[in-house]
């Protein structure tokens, strides 16, 4: 029998996501998908799921899950304190983030409030269980539609979980890498695609700025305050594909950065876009935090995102080459 | 809205990179039936080599411009250019396939259209005589965006446009027929809405139940038929069963 889980506590805004939904944004479909994927990659890679496997993302606030029917093995990438509930004969014990164990069936597990980022992922053993919705597990709220029943979690929903052949790998990042995922450097960015509805002083003043993460950023697009950026030719450009990443500027010359859950068309100019390998980094920047730009050619930001990925993967091959794999015979060693 | 002078050549589209995955093809800057031919043209040729290119994963055409999506570790910016200008060749004098035609029946006025009698006084017409003008043209879908199965259709009465309401609605439902400035549009999906709400049509453009859930697709004409509010409860209720899903009028000829 697979484990199931029940949600005690669903935190602030936590949803079903996997690596995404490709191929429908000509029909106004979004990719979603999770808005850190290396996170939910090596989460995945810590309990010996395929990364694309669906897990949870919780925003800012953790929550509580009761496993129910079968133990389960449970990682969290992110950083957070993380406790089991004393219940029966198990007792009450703290869980290291960025490790994976095992739960017995009855336990309950409490994530408190992400530390630092903004999103945490938390992989189960054999994916979180839904029907997939044009190919994917991905929550998008806006359209409901994936994760379960297209929105957030609540208290009292039941999720199944995959089959996890009754794996119960032992493994763990290196302290040393979990820092990685909240590098406080420049974002990357290309110019354009309509950099030319800005004066060159305007394009400057947006490169020498500091902007700082506006609180009502979300996973369709984060908001910047700062310096004002003023449009040549108006504010209203003919409506055209948005592109992940893509910084428009609205009227009031604020910049908004389209994310995952962005929406596929839109009729802001855009003065550049963020490189592919920065917007996980950027997707874990906290409101109030200090955002600057690096201009880049598409050959540099290529090369970023190669860099990127082969982190990931370097990762990702170390964990599943762990040689104490699949022993976790003990439940809290 | 302007017409481009007939003797006017169609100028070679720009291309631009919109960050490390993504190339933008931008032709003429205006909303008209000509230069969003010219896109979805493209956009047809470039979706054939979608299936035969590694690399490539996403061709999004709107209005006046197109995205091409891809995994720059797969394939370079430069050949994914190569083939946008190969593509624009073979599109010059191809024939494009006959679009499909939806006969689209819309409940005009009352609860399923309430911006009506509103958007009638502004334009000093009768109900009747605003309806008469949007159901007179065959649209083109232009392109579908924004939200899941959004249908832009371009043709409107120009005498029909108006600027977007002051304050947006939080919630219109999902099959909302509107106006928004120059533009006419099928909702798929409940949600928020700026544009003048005039009518509804039971059918569902977006329907998950279905392989290939999105009715419409750019580059498919559509024409308006007025029913009335018994009709319209009568074929939403057909709609419950996905059997019943609504055909085009003609089919496209392979």
């Amino acid at each position: 029998m697979n484990a199931r889980l029940r949600v005690e506590a669903p935190g602030m805004l936590t949803t079903v996501q996997d690596l995404g939904r490709a191929g429908y944004e000509h029909m106004g479909v979004p990719p979603s998908g999770a808005m850190d994927p290396g996170a939910l990659r090596l989460a995945n890679a810590l309990v010996g799921n395929t990364p694309n496997a669906a897990a949870l993302e919780f925003t800012l606030l953790g929550g509580r899950l009761t496993v129910l029917d079968a133990d389960c093995a449970i990682a969290f990438a992110g950083t957070a304190t993380l406790h089991i509930a004393a219940t029966g004969a198990l007792p009450a014990r703290a869980l290291t983030p960025w490790q994976s164990h095992r739960l017995p069936a009855g336990a309950t597990l409490t994530i408190g409030p992400l530390e630092r980022g903004v999103r945490g992922y938390l992989a189960v053993g054999g994916g979180i269980a839904v029907t997939p919705v044009l190919g994917s597990a991905s929550t998008l709220t806006r359209a409901r539609l994936g994760g379960l029943d297209g929105r957030a979690l609540a208290r009292g929903d039941v999720l199944g979980t995959g089959d996890s052949r009754s794996r119960f790998p032992r493994r763990w990042l290196a302290a040393r890498d979990t820092g990685w995922f909240y590098r406080d450097e420049p974002v990357g960015i290309v110019l354009g695609p309509q950099q030319d509805h800005f004066a060159p002083a305007e394009i400057e003043r947006f490169l020498g700025a500091t902007y700082c993460l506006a609180p009502q950023s979300d996973r369709m697009g984060l908001r910047l305050e700062g310096p004002a950026i003023a449009h040549a030719k108006g504010a209203d450009i003919i409506t055209d594909p948005i592109a992940a990443g893509s910084i428009q500027i609205p009227g009031a010359g604020q910049p908004l950065i389209a994310m995952n859950d962005r929406q596929t068309t839109g009729g802001y100019p855009k003065i550049a876009t963020v490189i592919s390998a920065d917007l996980p980094r950027l997707a874990q920047m906290r409101p109030g935090q200090r955002v600057r730009f690096e201009p880049l050619e598409p050959a540099q930001a290529v090369q970023r995102w190669r860099d990127y990925l082969d982190w990931i993967r370097d990762r990702e091959a170390a964990l599943r080459a762990d040689p104490n794999f699949p022993i976790f015979p003990l439940l809290f060693p | 809205m302007t017409a481009a002078p007939i003797s006017t050549p169609s100028p070679v589209p720009r291309i631009v990179p919109a960050g490390d995955r993504t190339l933008l093809i931008e032709f003429a800057d205006r909303i008209d039936a000509d230069t969003n031919a010219q896109v979805l043209a493209l956009a047809h040729k470039l979706r054939s080599a979608l299936r035969k290119t590694r690399g490539l994963s996403s061709v999004v055409p709107a209005y006046r411009s197109l995205a091409v999506g891809f995994d720059p570790l797969l394939i370079g910016h430069g050949a994914v250019r190569d083939l946008i200008a190969r593509s624009l060749d073979a599109c010059a004098g191809a024939p494009m396939p006959v679009p499909r035609r939806w006969e689209v029946p819309v409940c005009y006025g009352g609860d399923h259209g309430m911006d009506l009698q509103a958007l009638a006084d502004l334009h000093q017409l009768a109900p009747a005589q605003l309806i008469a003008r949007h159901t007179a043209p065959v649209y083109r879908v232009y392109m579908v965006g924004f939200l899941p199965g959004f249908a832009y259709l371009g043709g409107l009465d120009p005498l029909l446009h108006t600027p977007r309401r002051a304050m947006p609605r939080a919630h219109t439902p999902a099959g909302s027929v509107n106006i928004g400035g120059q533009q006419t549009a099928i909702a798929s999906v409940p949600g928020p809405s700026g544009w003048h709400l005039i009518g509804r049509t039971p059918w569902r453009s977006f329907d998950l139940r279905h392989a290939q859930p999105f009715l419409f697709e750019a580059g498919d004409e559509v024409a308006f038929t007025p029913i009335d509010a018994d009709a319209f409860e009568h074929l939403a209720a057909q709609q419950d069963d996905p059997a019943s899903r609504p055909q085009p009028q003609r089919e496209v000829r392979p």
